[in-house]
């Protein structure tokens, strides 16, 4: 009888993950779309503040600083779009078709959370393949490290998503939600500038915010190597988020997210269960 | 087709509802309704937007839970046993529930792995059920590009794929023109001869409640009768017959002297009721003393069941005048003015 419940949760996560990714191939605009905007970020501020910025720390120039928080921008915004999925899914009805189906709400919500961060994991792989083009030195290290982290965020990112999705009723709702929190949000999170150094107010703000955090462990799998072999620079670090005199490590950062994002999980699901 | 084998039996009741209700905030749109469908059968929920139809069909495929009251789909409760019921079910909703962006084939793919259709039947089972439905051609072609009747076709490929003891159809031809709706019934009567199915759908439409088995009729959240098509319009008392006469008082008198039928003069012309009419009148126009001018004989359709029963015509959604006048007379403000 477990067993049985067992086989029909993994099924319908699979059947869920494979519906999203067969959606998202052929909806070549969303490629467009989801890809064209982290590199239209990177391109436009690289060149645009390469001069006007020096290096951040000994060896880190401003494009080394922002591409890892692009990437980690990027995984977020993909990760989130799965609570739009299933706006999306309810306003064009095929919802219905899976509610009626005979695979179970929790299945279904873990499985839109798996499409959305195999889609992620894609968009940050494509984003890295493009490294040497902005001149990021890559290595074996840094993927694989990658991988595992992009996962995580990607989970929690789509946890906070779907809790959102399975209330919403409208996609322009949702629209409207992903611009006045999710946008803020990511500014505020380290993507652009360090948050160890900004004024008072806004160090407040990014260091409750949970996607700071997120950022950081990305930025940490790319800085931390030249970081260590340069030395710090006086006074704020640009990696690690500094919390009342600690500074994180990347483990820190990842089990932050991670459990927050097991949370906003177990709540959509809640959720998607209660209001469908 | 012999009706009495349809009959449900103990052994062979795959819908059954006891005392069915289901309550939206302080409006009842469900209103406690029992009723129990056999195998195989064709079942038909006839009555107006917003009676209750859609309501039932939605506790019945357990998207929506009952606020009191019991029911068993393919012998399985509604409540306890939902994923059992929702194996056992296909469903074809009144709005299109397809992924546009997906191919025909695509959207059975998904339907396949959702209710675990062993590889083996798969591709053979959507093979045959999109020739049936004529769309087999079609099976790459986005969905976005198909008409209002090819997607009703593939929704209802869709819901059989994974053969179902039950097809659910909410208002299968809604929207859809005459032909394509003749077509629909066309596959759905194929269908059934088929592949023993039980089909249970709602329809406002009497000619395609007249393709029912039998037809529960149903008004403000209730069933107002329950029969065969062709009793329940018998139960009116036969076909209407109307004579032009020369002289109407004394065909009345003649019509009752010789026949016992009670007849009344109505907008110039003599009419009565009388089963078997056909038959009737030419025996009548051969010895008939007074001179008949003409004749019309008009089978009862089910919208004269309807409107007898509830007092409102099915298609206009409005009770008839007299019915409208007697409410408007009998509220209460009117009272006081009339005394």
């Amino acid at each position: 009888m477990a067993g049985l419940l067992l086989r029909q949760s993994l099924r319908g996560i699979w059947v869920i993950a494979y519906r999203e990714l067969l959606r998202f191939a052929r909806e070549r605009s969303r490629l467009a779309s989801t890809l064209g905007m982290p590199i239209i970020f990177m391109v436009v501020f690289s060149e645009g503040l390469k001069r006007q910025i020096g290096a951040l720390a000994v060896g880190v120039d401003f494009v080394k600083f922002m591409y890892p928080g692009i990437i980690a921008m990027s995984v977020f915004i993909n990760a989130i779009f799965s609570g739009l999925s299933v706006v999306w899914d309810r306003e064009i009805g095929f919802l219905k078709e899976v509610l009626v189906s005979p695979l179970n709400r929790s299945g279904v919500v873990l499985g839109k959370a798996l499409g959305a961060s195999v889609i992620a994991l894609f968009q940050a792989l494509v984003m890295l393949a493009l490294a040497p083009l902005f001149g990021v030195p890559l290595s074996l290290r840094i993927v694989l490290e990658l991988i595992p982290i992009v996962i995580v965020l990607a989970f929690s990112l789509a946890g906070f998503g779907l809790l959102i999705g399975s209330r919403m009723r409208s996609q322009q709702g949702f629209q409207v939600l992903v611009q006045m929190v999710v946008f803020p949000l990511t500014f505020l999170a380290g993507v652009f500038f360090p948050v160890n150094n900004v004024p008072r107010w806004m160090e407040i703000v990014s260091k409750l915010n949970p996607l700071t955090y997120g950022v950081d462990a990305i930025r940490r799998i790319f800085l931390v190597g030249e970081i260590s072999a340069t030395g710090q620079n006086s006074g704020h670090s640009i990696i690690g988020v500094t919390v009342f005199g600690h500074t994180t490590t990347t483990i820190e950062d990842v089990a932050l997210v991670g459990l927050l994002g097991a949370a906003l999980l177990i709540g959509a699901i809640f959720s998607f269960n209660r209001h469908t | 087709m012999n009706h009495e084998q349809k009959t449900p039996s103990v052994s062979e009741t795959v819908i059954s509802t006891a005392g069915l209700v289901r309550n939206f905030g302080h409006t009842q749109a469900v209103k406690g309704i029992s009723f129990s469908v056999a195998e195989g059968e064709v079942f038909g929920f006839l009555g107006p937007n917003g009676a209750g139809k859609t309501t039932t069909i939605s506790m019945l495929c357990t998207l929506l839970a009952p606020s009191a009251g019991e029911a068993t789909v393919a012998g399985f409760d509604i409540r306890s046993k939902r994923t059992e019921v929702r194996r056992s079910i296909g469903l074809v909703f009144q709005d299109p529930t397809l992924d546009e962006y997906l191919t025909a084939i695509q959207n059975l793919r998904f339907h396949a792995y959702a209710y675990g259709v062993p590889k083996r039947v798969r591709d053979e089972r959507i093979y045959e059920l999109l020739n049936l439905m004529e769309l087999w051609d079609r099976r790459n072609s986005s969905v976005r590009e198909f008409s209002g009747g090819m997607k009703r076709r593939l929704e209802i490929a869709r819901g059989l794929l994974h053969h179902p003891r039950i097809l659910f159809l909410d208002e299968p031809t809604l929207g859809l023109d005459p032909q394509t709706r003749h077509r629909i019934w066309k596959y759905v009567l194929d269908l059934r001869r088929r592949e023993s199915l039980t089909i249970f759908l709602t329809t406002h439409y009497m000619d395609e409640a007249e393709n029912c088995d039998r037809i529960a009729i149903i008004d403000k959240g209730e069933i107002v009768a329950l029969d065969r098509p062709e009793a329940l319009k018998d139960s009116l008392g036969g076909d209407v017959v109307t004579l032009r006469v020369e002289d109407g008082k004394g065909a009345v008198a003649e019509l009752f002297a010789r026949y016992e039928l009670s007849a009344s003069i109505e907008g110039g012309g003599v009419c009565f009721k009388l089963p078997g009419a056909e038959e009737f009148l030419p025996g009548l126009m051969r010895s008939f003393s007074c001179e008949i001018l003409g004749v019309t004989v008009r089978r009862p359709t089910l919208d004269d069941v309807f409107l007898s029963l509830t007092g409102h015509s099915i298609r206009d959604d409005r009770p008839a005048t007299g019915q409208q006048l007697r409410r408007y007379l009998n509220t209460p403000g009117m009272k006081s003015q009339l005394n």
